[in-house]
């Protein structure tokens, strides 16, 4: 058998290693288009305030790794699949010939369509080589513009503060953090970063970035008039599956590739893991791109051993779920945080101390959480949406104290106390 | 022998020395709020239980960590954080749905039970025999049984009656 997965990120990473486990004879190979070994775009923030050096973003430390497992590490573009005939071709020119391929690309950073994106001072933040950038220009007294306040935008948004540098965050929706928040805590969020000293313009678009006069070199002008000059400006306003290459190559396409239950595309032995997936959602039953850590090396999982042993082994769906730190803040979400039709909700607000819980329920059951401020047993909100228990009289307490999550979990999936019987 | 932490809170008394013997082992204060094990308190039915990370073979933690920071100890079975490697990003803390992953505000990085290395300082502690460290095949069956039979009561009474018509037979209309 031979084994081509295309992307050297988590999904790609952990299904060369299943790979290798589940068919120990097969020839491996791991395709990567950046220069670097594997590493974790999780741990760029990280790398930014010179927590971690570049070593510590990889995603195996151990130099031999791939060796020791006999896997193939080769830098190359893919820029067609033929699922005919079976074979990749690479941008140098060559091809290569494959039984099981796995689609594992990942996303890239979209760049907003405003006039003046292309000039120099803008950047993304979203390989290693835009970081080298960032942690190079980002200096006390600089102004640095942030365009997007999502998960990407508010994760750098540490590192681009504890640089000196002053910093504007501009989001065209009415809150931080859209996506993953309602109205109160993504308010909560921006206060806290106005209490840190950043400037946060909500509800705001940038028009254009355009030539700036005097010392900075760039003036970005909002929509509401407001015109911010700046030495650097970085876009962090979404991201996309990276399918290009898939083009012509007759493989479904929506959001992301499109597989089954088994992560099998549309096309026989080519198979799709990680942010490019578009995977089973565990809370919908639905299929959508969740670009999530946990989700790609469960796909990656999954599909290895689907690749090997043949379409037995189905993807039950993932949890959707985030953890997010702003400056030290910590948000969370799961599932459908945003609530469901027919489903009612319990909420406590200490909007003082930045702490904030709320829960979604449908009938009997949690579907989704959101919190603001909690760093204990926070992991125990997936284990009762997943688990899907059976609250009982729980919801009730819950609905009085949202905080007694552990309780009720342990109360409802373990034997307690002095009717136990246990000797 | 592998083994594990046997917790049993129908034993337990909420004394809360687990509490304060892991804190100061780990931690080096005497600081609940830093303890790995935790007691929770159901003070409605004056019941009390222990929980900590059981080490489960699932491994969420690890299997969600993006920079290989949590390993498995080989003697002991245990899924430890280590320090030098982990970034503090709380992939964890969201991915082990038992909840027994926490990040701490103090070192940056993520805190859970590492079993002190094999000589787990809780079940030392502890003076009721509520946690005790045990071969590993020892452990959960008895938890099984006791949930199945406590398990009954409320599963029926989420499945009410359904109210039926009377039929009666043999007179006449």
């Amino acid at each position: 058998m031979r084994h081509i997965v295309i992307g050297a990120g988590p999904a790609g990473v952990v299904a060369v290693e299943h790979l290798r486990a589940f068919d120990p004879e097969g020839q491996i190979t791991l395709i990567g288009d950046e220069p670097e070994p594997p590493y974790s775009r999780m741990a760029i923030p990280y790398y930014l305030i010179n927590q971690i050096d570049e070593r510590g973003t990889h995603l195996r430390k151990d130099a031999g790794h791939f060796d020791a497992l006999g896997v193939e590490v080769l830098q190359a573009r893919v820029t067609a699949v033929d699922t005919a005939a079976k074979t990749l071709s690479l941008a140098a020119g060559d091809s290569a010939a494959f039984d099981k391929l796995l689609i594992a690309t990942g996303s890239s950073a979209l760049t907003p369509m405003i006039p003046g994106v292309e000039s120099d001072g803008v950047y993304r933040c979203w390989t290693l080589a835009d970081a080298r950038n960032i942690v190079r220009l980002a200096q006390p007294g600089k102004s640095v513009v942030l365009i997007g306040a999502g998960f990407i935008g508010c994760i750098i948004l540490e590192a681009l503060a504890a640089s000196g540098a002053d910093l504007t965050v501009v989001e065209v929706e009415n809150r931080m953090v859209p996506r993953m928040l309602n109205d109160t805590a993504g308010g909560l969020i921006k206060k806290w970063c106005e209490d840190h000293g950043v400037k946060v313009l909500t509800s705001t678009k940038v028009e254009s970035i355009d030539q700036g006069s005097g010392d900075r070199p760039l003036n970005v002008v909002c929509d509401s008039g407001e015109a911010i000059a700046a030495d650097m400006v970085i876009t962090a306003t979404g991201v996309s599956a990276n399918t290009g290459f898939l083009n012509d190559s007759g493989i479904d396409v929506d959001q992301g590739v499109v597989v089954d239950d088994y992560l099998n595309t549309s096309a026989d032995d080519v198979y799709a893991a990680g942010d490019v997936a578009q995977g089973k959602d565990f809370s919908t039953g639905g299929f959508n791109v969740q670009a999530i850590q946990p989700t790609a090396v469960e796909h990656g999982r999954i599909a290895a051993r689907n690749m090997v042993q043949g379409n037995h082994h189905a993807h039950r769906g993932s949890v959707n779920m985030n953890v997010l730190d702003t400056l030290g803040l910590i948000s969370s979400s799961f599932a459908m945080w945003m609530g469901v039709d027919g489903g009612d909700s319990a909420e406590v607000s200490d909007p003082g101390r930045f702490r904030y819980v709320n829960l979604q329920f449908q009938d009997d059951r949690l579907v989704g959480a959101s919190t603001l401020g909690l760093t204990d047993h926070v992991g125990v909100l997936r284990g009762l949406i997943e688990s899907k228990v059976r609250l009982d009289g729980w919801k009730e307490k819950l609905k009085q104290d949202p905080t007694r999550l552990m309780e009720a979990y342990i109360a409802r999936t373990q034997a307690l106390g002095h009717n136990a019987y246990v000797r | 022998m592998l083994r594990a932490l046997q917790l049993e809170p129908e034993k337990c008394t909420g004394c809360l020395q687990c509490e304060m013997a892991c804190s100061f082992e780990n931690e080096g204060v005497f600081n609940p709020a830093k303890s790995r094990i935790k007691v929770f308190n159901f003070h409605d039915q004056g019941r009390f239980a222990p929980y900590t990370c059981t080490q489960c073979d699932e491994a969420w933690c690890m299997h969600a960590c993006p920079v290989e920071a949590i390993v498995v100890n080989q003697d002991t079975g245990a899924k430890e954080v280590l320090d030098s490697v982990c970034v503090g990003c709380k992939v964890c803390t969201i991915a082990c749905p038992f909840g027994t992953v926490n990040y701490s505000h103090d070192s940056g990085k993520v805190i859970k039970c590492d079993l002190c290395g094999g000589d787990p300082w809780c079940a030392k502690a502890c003076p009721t025999g509520a946690i005790t460290y045990v071969d590993i095949d020892s452990t959960g069956l008895g938890r099984m049984r006791a949930w199945a039979q406590q398990g009954v009561p409320s599963a029926a009474s989420f499945n009410a009656p359904m109210e039926k018509d009377v039929q009666t037979y043999g007179q006449a209309q």
